[in-house]
This record gives C-alpha cells, structure tokens and sequence, in this order.
C-alpha cells in the first residue's frame, strides 16, 4: 500500500462520487498527448461516467502555472473528490497513477469482482 | 548563424568578424565590497551559482541583488523561491530594510513561492519541468525583469527523484535564461567535497560564490570567496563579510588602495605648544596620528584636545571609545579644563563607546565604515587602539588598522589613534608595527626625576613637515595640557616637575649670585676710583702748598735782594758822596764788552 499518510477518507471506488480530474499540459507535445490517452484509458476504465477531464494548456494560460502551482509537465491534479492529489509525468506507469489516484481499492475491487458487473 | 546570406556563406557571429571581443559585461550588485572584488559586478546574462551551507546568507545576498538592481540600477527582478511563503520573505526582509510589499506592488519585484512538497507529488512516467520555465516567464514578464534569483534549487533534487529529468531540465533551464539575457542567481547547498552538493557546477559554469559561516575563537565570522569568474579578473581571497540592518556589507582589502589625494591643508591639535613643534601649524588634515604612551600619561586628554579644536572650528568629530563611557570621558576632560559637552550637545561630537571584545574585527571595521559615511565627521579619535589586539593576532589588526586608515584617508578624515603600551623596555620598538601606519607619532613617556615621575611629549615623527625634536614636559592644568621646556641636569639627566622646579630655582639662585657678584665689583670699581681720585687731589694739595710756599720764598729772596741793591747804593751814596762814581770794573767790562 501507499507509505503516505493520509486522511482517512472514504474508499475511492464508491458509487456516485464525481471525480474531477484536471491535465496541465504546455501545448501538443508527445508527454502531452500520451498523458492525456493514458488518462482517458484509466479513467474509462474505472470511473466510466462518472468522471471529467478539464485539459489546462497553459501555453494558452500560463497564470494557472502559478496560481495552481504546477511546476512539471504534465501534471495530472485531481481536485474531486479531495483530497486535492497531484501526479507528475505522462502517466505511463498506470500502477504510480492508480497509487496517486488512490484508486487501488477500485482496481482491487474489480479485480475481485471481475466476474460480477461493473 | 541560422540564416544563410545571398552569397551561401553562414553569417558570423560579430565577435569572429574582425571586432575586438567585447569585455564581459557585468551587473553591478549595488553590495558595498562584493563591485570591487568583482570588478564590476555578476557576469551579465548568465547564472551565478551561490554556495553556502545552511544560514550562510546565500537568500539575502541574492535578494539584496534584486532589490538593489530594482531600486538602483532600474533592472527589475524575479525571485522565485522554492522554500518560503511570500509573507516570510517580506517580514524577514523588513528587518534588513528592504520593503519587498512596496517594490512588488510597485511592479518593479515579482516574488513567486513554487511549492514542492515530495509527499504531495506522485511521478508517473517521463515528465519535463516546462511548468516552471512557464512560471518564470510569465513573472518575467510582469514586470520586464532583468534579473532573476532561484532560491534554491536544492529544492528541485529533494522534491524530485528524477535526477536525469532534472539535470536535463536545468541544462535547459540555464539556456533558456541565457537565450533572454536575463543575469541569474542560483542558490545552491554546500556539498561535502566539491562546491554544491548536487554538482550544480557543472551547468552554472560562468561564476560561483562561496558563502561560509565560521565560528573561530568564538567569534562568528562569514565569509566569501568567488570560487570562479569565467572570462574575468577577480579577487580570489577570502573576504569577511557581515550582515546587519543595512544588509550585506563587505570590506575586501582589494578595494582600498593607496590611490588617495595628500592634501595641503594643516589642523590644529588643539595645544598651542604642540602646534609650534610643527612649524606652528599643527597635523595636515586626512594624516593619521599616533599618541602611544603607558598608562596615565595623558593620551585620552590630547585626543581630547584635537577633537575641542575640531569642533570649535565647526568640524564634526567622532570619538570611538573602548575602554571609557562617554560621561566618564567628558567629566575626566573638565578637570583638565575641557569641555566636550556643547559639542555633543550640538550633535558636533558623537561618542561611540562599547568594549572592543563585543564583536570581532571585521564588525568593528564595517561599523566604523558606516559610522563614517553617515555621519562625515571631519575627524576620528580611536581611543585607544590596543583594545584591538586581544581581537586577533598581529598580522590581522595590523591588515585591519592599514584597512581602516587607507579608508579615513579617503574620505580625508583626519585620525588620531591612542595607543597603550606597556611600560619597561623600549616603549619605541613595541610600537614598529603600528607606527608605520601612521604619519605622526607622539611619545608620551614618564620619568623619574628626583622624587617624582612626571610626563614628557616627544614628537618622533611627523612625516612631510619639519617639526622640533626637543622633549617636552607634559604638565594637565586645569586649564588644559600645557607643554613646558625640559631642563638638563648637570648629568645630563631630563629634569622635569618638581625636579625642574628645583633646577629653575638653583638656577635663579645662581643667576641671583652674579647679579650680586657683578654689582659687588662695581662697587669695588667705584671706590677704587674714588680712592684714586682722592689721592689725586692730595697729591695736587700738596703741590700747590709746596707751589705757595715756593713762591713766597721767592717772593721774599727778591724782596732781599732789592733790599740788599738798595742798601748798596745807599752805602754808596753814603760812601761815595764825594768820590767820582766808580763804575764797577766788573759790571762795565761785562756790560762794555759784548
């Protein structure tokens, strides 16, 4: 399991709970574009339709480098459900985004339910 | 060297085409000390890499570059800081004096805290730190900086695991600041071996400071050092420096030369006498004088004289007190008939008293630079300097004191410097070291004559003027310090104070004796003469009896003789009455013969 300390919280793959995920991008760069397809497969996979992706370029908006404090991209922040968690690279280690997602209880659940229904 | 011109050929970059390379163009830091030692300042357009261990004054000096180019120079700046929250920086900076909310609000500083919390970041996958050159850009631009500090990259390795990810991205980092022109300063953490501990050296290649934090002799010392200045001369010593309520200062034995002007113009000392012994017109101002003598023998009160002359002329006069108070000083100086407390009083005169051991060196010297800037006095008094040995040993007073002259010439401050030595043997020789540093030298000794010691001035130098070599006795009257001719006993001995009473009473007593003795034989003189004159007229007397006496007898013998012719011819008469006249045979032949 995850060696951070953190809230005590509800587990991840409860039904009904709304995750907004926000990409920080700096225009089509390949990292970019991989983020973002790889994002789009987990997501799918695990939170299929009850999940949104908000893409931030911010060659377009860069005060949101500051004010949102991004200093590597890409960086995926999810800001629903908090706690605000933060995730740096093209998130082509699926196992890292699913730890810093906090979505393991999810990936375990469905393993042990495979058979039964999403 | 991208575009290729009409005639196929790569354009040249201008320093390859036949012009002079042009001299490595510099930004000035606006730190008192740091110019000099660069020549001029931090390499433009490029990054500087400060090293320094924990507390080393890496952030303020950094800062300290911003804020002066905002403030000074007109080259607004960026400080992107990994490790304070703004409102620390500012309430930190507040208590240097730089009023980071006033600058930043005013456009002309940009203060951006990129938070790197390692517990916060997940990596997953290949990243770049593209966020952060969009940062820096974006605040570049805010506010047209030309300067930007990054305070301190060690955050990125601790907050980063990636370490090739990072050493690329620096690489780039560092280009994409050289592509704008823009001159950098990079905080880094003093590594074990070589200068930072992620060998950020290697990308910041252009010029590398050292900050180091010491305690030595239990004295807190920083220092500096530019580890390397590529493509320019620079000091390469170790430099104290010091941070207090002005910021950073730093006072490199470089930057003060012997280049100051020797002015003309000569100032009292304040005693009359002392000004005669050179050539009645006393020290030339901006010299510096040395007043050594062993304890008591009234060097605090020639200082004392110097600094009334001073402020009577209207000067401004600083006295640098280690071993008195102020009040002691002043009420010590009022039994000698002195009074400094108008002066201070009309702010002419300002004491600075505080034992030499309460800071070290360096300290003592930056004080004094900046006492002197602020208040401009026309002269110094350092009473006394010997509380400067115990502060280190000879060789670095001795660097300190030629650092603290070579200042006060400059700014033509006139110093006078009282010096404790301890008594015994040559008080002359112990002084060798000092007295080389100074213009005028006053020896104040005391000596034993008769039964009392007393004091005595001799002035054994006073360079480019003529002065007197005689020794003087050193009397403090309660009408100030009087000079006063010595007298040489019959040994050959000084004679002075009672000793000198005694003399200048013999000595009368003798002048006495001959006064008497003159007017004695004039006496004699006069009444030889007297004597002699009244033989004279004895001697007269008795010629004018024998004269008198002489001529009545005389007198008489004719009268005998008329008596005895007439007798004769009344014999004749009576004979010859009848007889012819007979003439006497004898008379007639005598008278018929001739």
């Amino acid at each position: 399991m995850t060696a951070r300390p953190k809230a005590a919280r509800q587990p991840s793959g409860t039904a009904g709970e709304r995750w907004i995920l926000r990409l920080y991008v700096a225009g089509q760069t390949p990292k970019s574009v991989a983020a973002f397809s790889n994002l789009k497969r987990i997501c799918e996979e695990l939170l299929a339709g009850r999940y949104e992706i908000e893409v931030i370029d911010l060659v377009e908006t860069p005060v949101l480098a500051r004010d949102d404090q991004i200093l590597a991209i890409p960086t995926l922040v999810r800001k629903l459900p908090e706690p605000v968690c933060k995730i740096i690279g093209d998130l082509s280690n699926s196992e890292r985004v699913l730890v810093g997602l906090d979505l393991i209880d999810a990936t375990a659940r469905r393993g042990e339910g495979s058979k039964g229904s999403r | 060297m991208k575009a290729i011109s009409k005639t196929n050929k790569p354009r040249r970059p201008a320093a390859l085409a036949g012009a002079p390379t042009p001299a490595l163009s510099k930004a000035l830091t606006g730190i008192m000390g740091l110019d000099e030692i660069t020549g001029g300042g931090l390499p433009r357009g490029r990054p500087t890499l400060l090293c320094g261990m924990a507390g080393s004054g890496k952030t303020l000096l950094a800062m300290e570059f911003l804020v002066r180019g905002a403030t000074s120079f007109g080259e607004p700046g960026v400080f992107m800081t990994f490790e304070e929250t703004t409102g620390d920086l500012a309430t930190n900076f507040a208590s240097l004096g730089h009023d980071l909310n006033a600058l930043v609000a005013a456009g002309k500083l940009a203060i951006d805290f990129v938070r790197i919390e390692r517990a916060e970041i997940e990596e997953a996958g290949d990243y770049d730190l593209e966020g952060l050159l969009i940062r820096l850009g974006l605040a570049i631009e805010a506010v047209g900086a030309r300067r930007v500090v990054l305070d301190t990259l060690e955050a990125l390795f601790s907050g980063l695991s990636n370490t090739a990810v990072l050493r690329a991205e620096l690489r780039r980092l560092f280009r994409w600041l050289k592509d704008r022109g823009i001159t950098a300063v990079i905080t880094a953490e003093r590594g074990e071996n070589g200068l930072s501990r992620h060998g950020l050296e290697e990308y910041v290649a252009d010029c590398v400071i050292l900050l180091d934090h010491r305690i030595e002799g239990q004295m807190a010392t920083r220092r500096l050092r530019i580890a390397k200045y590529r493509g320019s001369t620079h000091g390469t010593s170790e430099y104290p420096f010091l941070i207090d309520e002005g910021g950073i200062s730093l006072l490199p034995v470089t930057s003060i030369g012997l280049n100051h002007q020797a002015g003309m113009e000569r100032i009292s000392s304040g005693i009359p006498r002392l000004d005669a012994m050179m050539g009645g017109k006393g020290f030339y101002r901006g010299s510096s004088v040395l007043v050594s003598g062993t304890a008591g023998t009234g060097k605090t009160s020639v200082a004392a004289h110097f600094v009334d002359a001073a402020t009577r002329r209207g000067e401004r006069a600083l006295w640098l007190a280690f071993e008195e108070s102020a009040s002691q000083i002043v009420r010590n100086m009022r039994s000698i008939g002195i009074d400094l407390v108008p002066a201070v009083s009309a702010g002419t005169l300002r004491f600075q008293a505080r034992r030499a051991s309460a800071s070290g060196l360096e300290m003592h010297l930056l004080a004094l630079h900046r006492q002197v800037l602020e208040f401009e006095p026309a002269v110094v008094v350092v009473d006394p300097l010997s509380s400067f040995a115990p502060l280190g040993d000879g060789a670095e007073v001795k660097t300190m004191l030629m650092r603290l002259i070579d200042f006060l010439k400059m700014q033509q401050v006139t110093a006078l410097f009282t010096n404790l030595v301890s008594g015994g043997t040559d008080d002359e020789a112990t002084q060798i070291g000092v007295s080389s540093l100074m213009d005028s030298w006053l020896l104040l000794r005391e000596i034993q004559s008769g039964a009392d010691r007393n004091r005595v001035m001799h002035l054994l130098k006073s360079r480019g003027m003529a002065h007197s070599n005689q020794v003087r006795e050193f009397v403090l009257t309660d009408r100030g310090a009087q000079l006063v001719d010595v007298y040489t006993g019959p040994s050959g001995a000084l004679l002075a104070g009672s000793g000198r009473v005694a003399q200048e009473a013999l000595e009368k007593a003798k002048a006495l004796q001959l006064v008497q003795s003159a007017q004695r034989r004039e006496r004699d003189l006069e009444r030889n003469r007297m004597a002699l004159e009244a033989q004279i007229a004895a001697l007269r007397a008795g010629f004018e009896a024998e004269r008198a006496e002489l001529q009545t007898a005389i007198a008489e013998d004719r009268q005998h003789i008329q008596a005895l012719l007439a007798n004769q011819a009344a014999v004749a008469r009576a004979r010859g009455a009848e007889a012819k006249p007979a003439a006497p045979p004898a008379a007639r032949r005598h008278g018929g013969r001739a």
